[in-house]
């Protein structure tokens, strides 16, 4: 055989495994992108229900005015950053701060009568757990992802094709479980 | 995960040439007895491929509506949903469809063609007697059967499967009753025929419908829920519930859908005498296994 066709073919074989391996990384990049969103979803609609939660409460809790404030506080400033850490980092204070109203709710007989606080509490305990989930999948997501840019032989193509390191949702392991809503 | 997924869809459609190939030699054989054996191949195959197109696309209606459940809305149930987005999220996948069983024993199923296509049915009494934990224990079990397309196959074994023992059943009835009697005598001797070869066929299908559940399948739905919770402790703490409840579920489960459910609905657990042909791998052992994790 001519020399120039075991090249071609050699060319072709190359070329063919560099488009899988090309396509299976941008498969897995918007798997991670998705996931992101994900969580993003998750963070804006408990952002949305903040305001709803600290009317409600302000009513009934008037000497919880630093707890509010405090929510206040974490939830403007997780809007506003756009730094991964820092969101996290926000996002863990909100939820801190949640827990804490939902547990000086206790003291408060006439605020866990209110229909519409009870219901915000169902509502957000479930968008916690939600978070929680959708920031695990993520970040399984992201080690996948980095596993697989890193791993030979996506490495040799990776970077060049502009595929870089994704940052985790990182959050403190005992974080899972923390919005246990007891009544 | 993904070589679990090609299985279970090779499964289906092995299972489906397997039916229809079952079903179109009953019809060679009524066909023959009939003279003509090439009209009952057509006739069979063309109800065959009907039925598998029904089954197909809507056999998860067909469970659903047999095992009495009823689709709810967040509204009703904020609680079953909340959780089982929650897990959907988890697990990477769109947020199947709830359903609801009035009743008070302890049992859930998944089905669905795909889990784009997926429905979660829990029973009133497990969203009475488990908490937030036990609840998300038993929703990513099903929520692993249905990322493992499992709800597939074992759709299409409840429907197809389902299908050939009850009409066996009714076949035999229409025998000892002498159903048949009042047609023509050719008839009665299609009825025997057909009968017979059911009789024969009912058990070992009924026999396929126990094994379609391996006790493999149900070890790894345990194994892959606990994964997606990260808490193995949630659902053994819903199985040991379940397995000291004493509710049997009062609505009348046809017995080729018992696979589905999370745990057997017909049984009450003999202590230790674990039967090779169970539906179901014993629950102690399940326990055992999520509490080692």
């Amino acid at each position: 055989m001519d020399p120039i066709y075991i090249i071609l073919i050699i060319i072709g074989v190359l070329a063919l495994f560099v488009i899988i391996l090309y396509n299976g990384l941008i498969r897995l990049r918007n798997q991670v992108r998705n996931s992101w969103s994900q969580i993003d979803v998750q963070l804006k609609r408990r952002n949305d229900m903040i305001p709803n939660l600290i009317k409600t409460v302000k009513g009934y809790a008037k000497h919880e005015k630093e707890l509010l404030t405090t929510l206040t506080k974490e939830r403007t400033a997780m809007m506003k950053t756009s730094d991964m850490k820092k969101k996290a980092q926000h996002s863990d204070k909100l939820s801190d701060a949640l827990k804490s109203v939902f547990a000086v709710s206790e003291s408060y007989p006439d605020l866990k009568a209110n229909q519409n606080f009870l219901q915000l509490q169902e509502e957000i305990s479930g968008t916690e757990n939600k978070i929680a989930y959708a920031r695990q999948h993520y970040n399984d997501m992201v080690l996948r992802f980095n596993t697989k840019i890193e791993q030979f032989p996506a490495n040799m193509i990776a970077n060049s094709l502009g595929f870089s390191k994704r940052e985790y949702f990182k959050t403190p392991e005992e974080q899972r479980k923390n919005v246990e809503v007891s009544f | 995960m993904f070589d679990e997924v090609r299985a279970n869809k090779i499964r289906s459609v092995i299972l489906l040439v397997f039916f229809f190939i079952l079903i179109a030699a009953i019809g060679a054989v009524s066909g023959q007895v009939y003279g003509d054996i090439y009209f009952g191949l057509i006739i069979a195959s063309i109800v065959t491929t009907i039925y598998i197109l029904i089954s197909w696309f809507s056999g998860d209606k067909m469970i659903l509506s047999m095992s009495g459940a009823k689709p709810v809305t967040k509204k009703e149930y904020p609680h079953l949903y909340h959780t089982i987005e929650g897990i959907a999220l988890a697990a990477g996948l769109p947020t199947p469809k709830a359903y609801v069983i009035e009743d008070n024993s302890l049992n859930a199923f998944a089905t669905g063609r795909s889990p784009d296509s997926a429905a979660i049915t829990v029973t009133t009494g497990l969203l009475k007697k488990l908490n937030r934990q036990e609840l998300e224990g038993v929703v990513a079990h099903e929520m692993s059967h249905i990322k493992n397309y499992d709800i597939r196959f074992m759709m299409l074994v409840a429907v197809l499967l389902g299908a050939v023992v009850m009409m066996s059943h009714i076949m035999l009835r229409s025998l000892f009753y002498g159903g048949g009697r009042s047609r023509g005598r050719s008839s009665g001797g299609l009825m025997i025929i057909i009968g017979i070869l059911l009789a024969i066929l009912a058990p070992i299908f009924a026999q396929m419908i126990r094994f379609a559940v391996s006790r493999k399948r149900e070890y790894l739905a345990d194994a892959n829920g606990a994964l997606l919770t990260r808490y193995p402790k949630g659902l053994a703490d819903a199985l040991r519930k379940i397995s000291k409840d004493t509710d049997v579920l009062d609505k009348k489960t046809s017995k080729s859908m018992a696979h589905l459910f999370i745990s057997n609905p017909f049984k009450k657990e003999k202590s230790g005498k674990e039967s090779f042909f169970a539906t179901h791998p014993p629950i102690s052992e399940r326990i055992k296994r999520l509490e080692q994790m």
